[in-house]
């Protein structure tokens, strides 16, 4: 059967019976980088078609269908356009932060991907902390977007900049708690030992009713902490140009248009880890024949299904509701999502001290 | 009191987005809605809505004749001075001498398609078209004669 484990088992072996440990060492983590840079690519070739297409859909439009067959190449195309693009640095800017700041919106995107776990046994780092280290090193990011702001030397860019770092900062507050009464009910911090607990069902599914208000809150969250539409604000393009990458052209825009959407693939695979048992089939207690038919598709699909549901259902989100004010948008988080994800917290908890759940 | 407000606050909201949801993702399952066309690919199978407005163009029948008087209510009613019409005597066989239209004369480069000038007309003389293909090099050429020449007025149209 096909696995992913397998093949990184034996590139393992023969690395380490045909080098010294050291440089086989080196030569894994040469591959694994490449991998990660792979990987960001075509997500941002993927990610962007198919929302443009969602996107065209929904609108009752055809979306591109010129550049290959039914518009696939279109993102190529335009990848290529972008990458032959002058990339400007204004006369007033703070030349080393404005070119910084794009690196460090995706250098920390990279480091989130380190502890997901992509299909059984097949993750970068397993560290025992992985759902505190992802929810610790995703709220960096937020001084990438202010370093742009900053450094641009523009008021659009400075204003969508301090939005955006309003609504981070409030926002990781409900997505942290809606991570927490996950980790409440798995009782570990590590990913792999919240996707073995899923082993019998998915916490959606084996947590009732508090366990999908969860899940609403976080959706809700992650959408606010990726800065997309309907909350939006940094961007904002009917108000502030572009918000905090009005200066920026050329490759460097490509890399925050990258950081985007690798962003918005990261907290689905999160969401799917938490809330959908990440590469885990989907079982249903104690039907092993079931269970085994789940078994045979394998566990990358599986969770490459999932997490594309959930982007899915983000971009279903964004063509679907307009932009909050940004009144409305703390009231939101501080009136609404953040006593209700206390209060389900308080509720998750004491579910999982009686053990209600199944 | 005030909890019973925000729980039935929140249970709209989600109501109401539902809905919006509900809306949009019949769209994107629904490919047959798309209203949408592949423009340069089927000029012949466009199907535009029967209320487009592309130019202005003055129909004759098959005699050469057309319905215009030379009133000059549509260049009146013309907002942007797009419509310039000059007229002429016609002498008519008993001798009396009649208005008639001799060049209408129609500046498609500022027109702004607003249908004043159709609405005006008390004969029925200009209606819109639906072509919409008006791009050229030269931009004397969107000056146009919507009268064709050697063409008259339609009989018993006053």
């Amino acid at each position: 059967m096909f696995s992913l484990e397998g093949i990184t088992k034996s590139i393992d072996r023969w690395l380490n019976s045909t080098f010294h440990p050291t440089l086989a060492l080196l030569l894994e983590f040469l591959i694994v980088g490449l991998c990660a840079i792979t990987l960001f690519a075509v997500l941002g070739l993927v990610l962007v078609l198919m929302e443009r297409k969602v996107s065209a859909y929904m609108q009752i439009r055809r979306g591109p269908n010129r550049v290959g067959p039914g518009g696939s190449l279109q993102t190529v195309a335009d990848t290529i356009k972008l990458t032959m693009k002058e990339g400007l640095t204004p006369d007033g800017a703070d030349k080393f932060l404005f070119n910084l700041a794009p690196f460090v919106v995706l250098t920390v995107a990279m480091l989130v991907l380190a502890p997901i776990a992509f299909a059984k046994g097949f993750q970068l780092w397993d560290i025992n902390i992985g759902v505190l280290y992802i929810s610790a090193v995703s709220s960096v990011s937020i001084i990438g977007i202010l370093m742009a702001g900053w450094a641009s030397n523009n008021k659009y860019s400075l204003l969508g900049a301090m939005r955006s770092g309003a609504q981070i900062v409030s926002y990781e507050l409900s997505a942290g708690l809606s991570i927490i009464s996950m980790v409440v009910l798995t009782g570990s911090l590590q990913i792999s030992d919240i996707i073995a607990s899923q082993q019998n069902g998915w916490w959606i599914f084996k947590g009732h009713i508090p366990a999908i208000i969860a899940f609403v809150i976080f959706i809700i969250a992650v959408t606010a902490e990726t800065n997309r539409a309907p909350f939006d604000l940094a961007e904002a393009e009917s108000e502030l140009t572009a918000g905090f990458h009005t200066e920026y052209s050329g490759m460097k825009f490509a890399l925050f248009f990258l950081a985007e959407y690798v962003n918005i693939f990261i907290v689905c695979a999160i969401g799917a880890t938490l809330f959908f048992g990440g590469w885990m089939p989907l079982h249903i207690g104690n039907w092993t024949g079931f269970n085994h038919i789940m078994d045979y598709i394998p566990s990358s699909i599986w969770f490459l299904g999932k997490t594309f549901f959930l982007i899915f259902l983000i971009m279903w989100f964004r063509w679907t509701f307009p932009r909050l004010r940004i009144d409305q948008l703390l009231n939101l988080e501080w009136k609404y999502l953040f006593p209700i994800s206390m209060f389900n917290l308080l509720l998750i908890t004491v579910m999982a001290i009686m053990g209600w759940h199944f | 009191m005030f909890l019973k407000k925000y729980l039935s606050d929140i249970f709209s909201a989600v109501a109401s987005l539902l809905k919006g949801m509900r809306m949009t993702g019949y769209y994107f399952t629904h490919r047959k809605e798309i209203i949408t066309q592949n423009y340069p690919d089927n000029p012949e199978l466009m199907k535009l809505p029967e209320r487009f407005r592309g130019e202005v163009v003055m129909p004759h029948d098959e005699n050469n004749e057309h319905a215009c008087t030379g009133c000059t209510a549509c260049e009146l009613a013309c907002p942007n001075a797009t419509i310039k019409i000059i007229t002429k005597f016609d002498i008519s066989p008993d001798g009396k001498k009649k208005k008639a239209l001799d060049t209408f004369i129609y500046h498609l480069e500022l027109c702004t398609m607003c249908n004043l000038c159709v609405v005006a007309c008390p004969t029925d003389a200009i209606k819109m078209a639906q072509n919409f293909e008006h791009s050229v090099f030269d931009r004397s050429k969107l000056t146009k004669k919507l009268n064709a020449p050697g063409s008259k007025i339609r009989e018993g149209i006053e």
